[in-house]
């Protein structure tokens, strides 16, 4: 049997693979197998979950038709479009930019968009001051950009100085 | 800390606990992020040392996670990830790129903690046999302490968030690895696993070529994260896992009765391959494990413990082997190799 994927050589390695009931078997040679991570049976297995994930994205985004794919969100940068096309979103701002297409696919894939679970406890010990210098730095950028170089050196001496203090309480 | 772990199981895998003779582990994932940062796959290099950082201090300062061991992405070599791999402490993605990420590891193997796979932090929490209720606990308390320390990332529609939205709410994975040697021998195994779907879980295997799973082991686990808790998510696993035991001692007690003679000699014949051959692969010894697991269960076999099959599939992996070997071998030496551990372990017994 000659191997699926090149269709060159000689099928050597074959995996069947358990995927909700379905058995996929993919019968390669060694070569093909070994460029596709299935040299070692515990490499990953590219499983159709994040095949069928882009094309729920999609359909969500198709049905406001072509508005919703210029989304961008404004923290991480990152596009509706790219996330449909990965089904991985960038941060936890994204959730934000995107709460209605996201309550939709979410409802979609778990039958509900509402957390039941755990709610959030404790918090902010050490990430008060990071999310201080993420501003600051912004800041800083921002003065660069504006060429106001004063602010800039100001702004540059305040991060330098929470970064020591950073330093000092996560070295505890 | 590789050098200690190579010659012994993981004690998530001793064979204690409830149900061992039928479920080998029960495990408990929880994904968390930490607010203000981009997750890892977009991150840049400076975000994710700045992740492994934060998440490595708020290690430090746990009371649950006071012992055991972190270790840098840097510090772990190819061979290394494929051993942590074999051991199910870490996913087969995680350091693939061998960029800003960490692990915690604590001496007994039962949590490992992933910084910078797909969210910044993964908690993973792990218990020989059917005990999800004390594993989901102990995965809770780390989590708790954990939150003293770091800003998790939480929506109070969606809570906890997660970089794939298949994760979102409570991010919580639970999970069982179940022999299901007596269903596939009655060729049961399809409607079980047919039935399990339906109830909303998900059924994946050990990949093996042919028809059959390597060695008749399967992992079964919730497939939705959103809008249950995470002790109804984590029952309604055990319920549905109880309900698969009674279906797998069934079929374990119909051969008995049915084939009694025809299961003692395939076990048997298993032990005896096992016990002499000079070459083995690794679907193979996984599925002559396999007969002889059964056969301990229905104490065909006396001679061999359950805990020693366990012991033996972690062992005869590739990375293990050249691990415990303490050279580098082609796939044919290791082979060789496998057959020699796999006989040399036989013989220890009394």
């Amino acid at each position: 049997m000659l191997c699926e994927e090149c269709r060159k050589q000689e099928a050597t390695v074959h995996f069947s693979q358990m995927v909700n009931n379905q058995k996929v078997v993919m019968n390669l040679c060694g070569t093909c197998a070994k460029r596709r991570g299935f040299s070692n049976p515990l490499k990953n297995i590219p499983f159709p979950l994040s095949d069928f994930l882009t094309s729920m994205v999609s359909e969500s985004a198709a049905k406001v038709d072509g508005r919703l794919t210029e989304l961008t969100c404004p923290v991480c940068k990152l596009s509706y479009d790219t996330f449909a096309k990965t089904g991985r979103l960038g941060c936890g701002n994204c959730f934000e930019a995107y709460r209605q297409p996201l309550a939709d696919l979410l409802r979609k894939i778990h039958g509900s968009n509402l957390h039941r679970g755990k709610r959030l406890r404790g918090g902010a010990l050490v990430m008060e001051p990071l999310k201080e210098e993420a501003r600051l730095k912004d800041e800083l950028k921002k003065a660069i950009e504006a060429e106001d170089f004063e602010r800039a050196a100001q702004l540059r001496d305040m991060v330098k100085e929470l970064q020591e203090k950073l330093q000092a309480v996560t070295d505890v | 800390m590789f050098d200690q772990m190579a010659h012994k199981a993981s004690s998530w895998l001793t064979a204690e606990g409830d149900e061992a003779a039928v479920v080998l582990s029960s495990r408990i994932r929880l994904a968390r992020n930490i607010r203000g940062f981009t997750f890892p796959a977009y991150a840049d290099p400076e975000t994710r040392g700045n992740i492994v950082h934060f998440v490595r201090s708020a290690i430090d300062k746990s009371k649950e996670l006071e012992t055991g061991a972190f270790v840098s992405s840097d510090d772990v070599t190819e061979m290394q990830r494929a051993f942590l791999i074999e051991r199910h402490l870490i996913s087969p993605e995680f350091m693939r790129d061998q960029n800003a990420s960490g692990l915690y590891i604590s001496p007994d193997e039962k949590i490992a903690i992933m910084v910078n796979e797909e969210d910044h932090v993964r908690i993973q929490s792990m218990n020989s046999g059917l005990s999800l209720m004390d594993t989901l606990n102990h995965a809770m308390r780390i989590d708790d302490d954990l939150a003293n320390s770091l800003e998790f990332d939480y929506d109070t529609d969606f809570g906890f968030l997660t970089s794939c939205p298949t994760n979102v709410g409570t991010g919580l994975r639970a999970s069982i690895l179940i022999h299901l040697a007596g269903l596939v021998l009655t060729k049961e195994i399809d409607s079980v696993i047919d039935h399990i779907n339906k109830l909303g879980l998900v059924v994946r295997g050990f990949y093996g070529e042919g028809t059959d799973v390597w060695g008749n082991l399967f992992q079964i686990s919730n497939q939705t994260t959103l809008g249950r808790s995470e002790l109804d998510i984590t029952e309604s696993l055990e319920k549905i896992t109880r309900q698969i035991i009674e279906f797998e001692n069934k079929s374990r007690d119909r051969l008995l009765t049915e084939a009694r003679d025809e299961i003692a000699d395939k076990i048997w014949r298993a032990y005896g391959i096992l016990r002499h051959a000079r070459v083995l692969t690794s679907e193979e010894v996984m599925n002559l494990l396999s007969a002889v697991r059964l056969g301990a269960a229905l104490k065909i076999l006396d001679m061999v413990s359950i805990a020693t099959v366990n012991k033996l599939l972690i062992l005869s992996q590739p990375a293990h082997l050249q691990r415990y070997m303490g050279v580098e071998l082609s796939p044919g030496d290791r082979d060789i190799a496998r057959a020699k551990l796999v006989r040399d372990t036989l013989a220890e017994l009394p």
